[in-house]
């Protein structure tokens, strides 16, 4: 996995307990996949469907090409809320629809998957946040929400 | 060929034991990009504990489900908490729903992942929408 600028720096995008707010628009996210990392989650999750790493079957279901594990889109999503958090194991739901495909073509530079977030709702336990997760102008997951506890 | 619809409301049998290593959660964060702190997995880790439970579903052959004609919906996770290297868990698959859409079967499952004293770790909600060979 490659970062980019805005994930590069330790720490940056980091949103303590004490600063999450309703409303708040947390930082934005930006990852690069390639078609490494595709291989790379395929072994790390034992989900070797060939539309994941194969331009043969992919275009042979009707793809423009090989397509991102959408459970590897998730992923990032919830590295994004890992990320504002400023640590792991805090996420206490996570869901979304699979609604675009994440083409990533066979070159170096892949494509690049954003990921935002707003906090709608803050309780004495939990933190309530939307995601917005886009590669070009395509929204590529449906209604991604989360619940942090705080 | 349609999926079976006694399919709905059927529980598969709990799969073996998943043994979590240190390792494995950390091949799954540098695979996602993730920091791993030694404790705690990513929030996305228990697909791979459910994975073998969805794939049960899908072999079976009684279900009537094609593997290729399977794209994944929607996913949700519910957690008590986070998987942690040392969790001994079991998943058992429940086929929720189904319902027919387009001449598509949208199989609805739920996931309970669980240690060995039944205590609740992660539910996994998958919709898997099985096309028809026409679409």
């Amino acid at each position: 996995m490659h970062r980019l600028r805005d994930a590069r720096a330790p720490g940056r995008g980091v949103v303590n307990r004490s600063t999450f707010q309703v409303d708040g628009v947390l930082p934005t996210q930006t990852y690069q996949v390639t078609r490494t990392d595709l291989v790379r989650y395929a072994g790390a999750s034992g989900d070797f469907n060939p539309i994941h790493w194969s331009d043969r079957v992919a275009t042979s279901v009707g793809l423009t090409g090989v397509i991102a594990h959408g459970m590897f889109t998730m992923a990032l999503a919830a590295r994004a809320l890992d990320t504002w958090a400023g640590a792991s194991g805090r996420v206490r739901e996570l869901g979304c629809k699979f609604t675009k495909p994440v083409v990533v073509p066979d070159d170096d530079e892949g494509v690049t998957v954003v990921v935002d977030g707003t906090v709608t709702s803050l309780t004495d336990d939990a933190v309530h946040i939307t995601l917005e997760v886009t590669c070009g102008d395509k929204k590529v997951l449906g209604v991604p929400k989360a619940v942090l506890a705080r | 060929m349609p999926v079976d619809p006694s399919l709905a409301g059927r529980t598969f049998p709990p799969t073996e034991v998943y043994e979590v290593s240190q390792e494995k959660i950390a091949e799954f964060a540098k695979a996602t990009g993730s920091t791993f702190d030694g404790h705690a997995a990513p929030a996305t880790f228990p697909i791979v504990v459910a994975l073998p439970a969805m794939n049960a579903l899908m072999a079976d052959p009684d279900a009537g489900i094609a593997l290729h004609q399977v794209v994944h919906g929607e996913q949700r996770f519910t957690c008590t908490r986070p998987v942690v290297p040392g969790d001994r868990l079991t998943a058992e698959l429940t086929v929720e729903t189904l319902r027919q859409i387009g001449g598509a079967d949208i199989i609805g499952t739920r996931t309970e992942i669980t240690d060995p004293e039944g205590a609740h770790v992660c539910t996994a909600y998958a919709t898997l929408v099985h096309r028809g060979e026409e679409s």
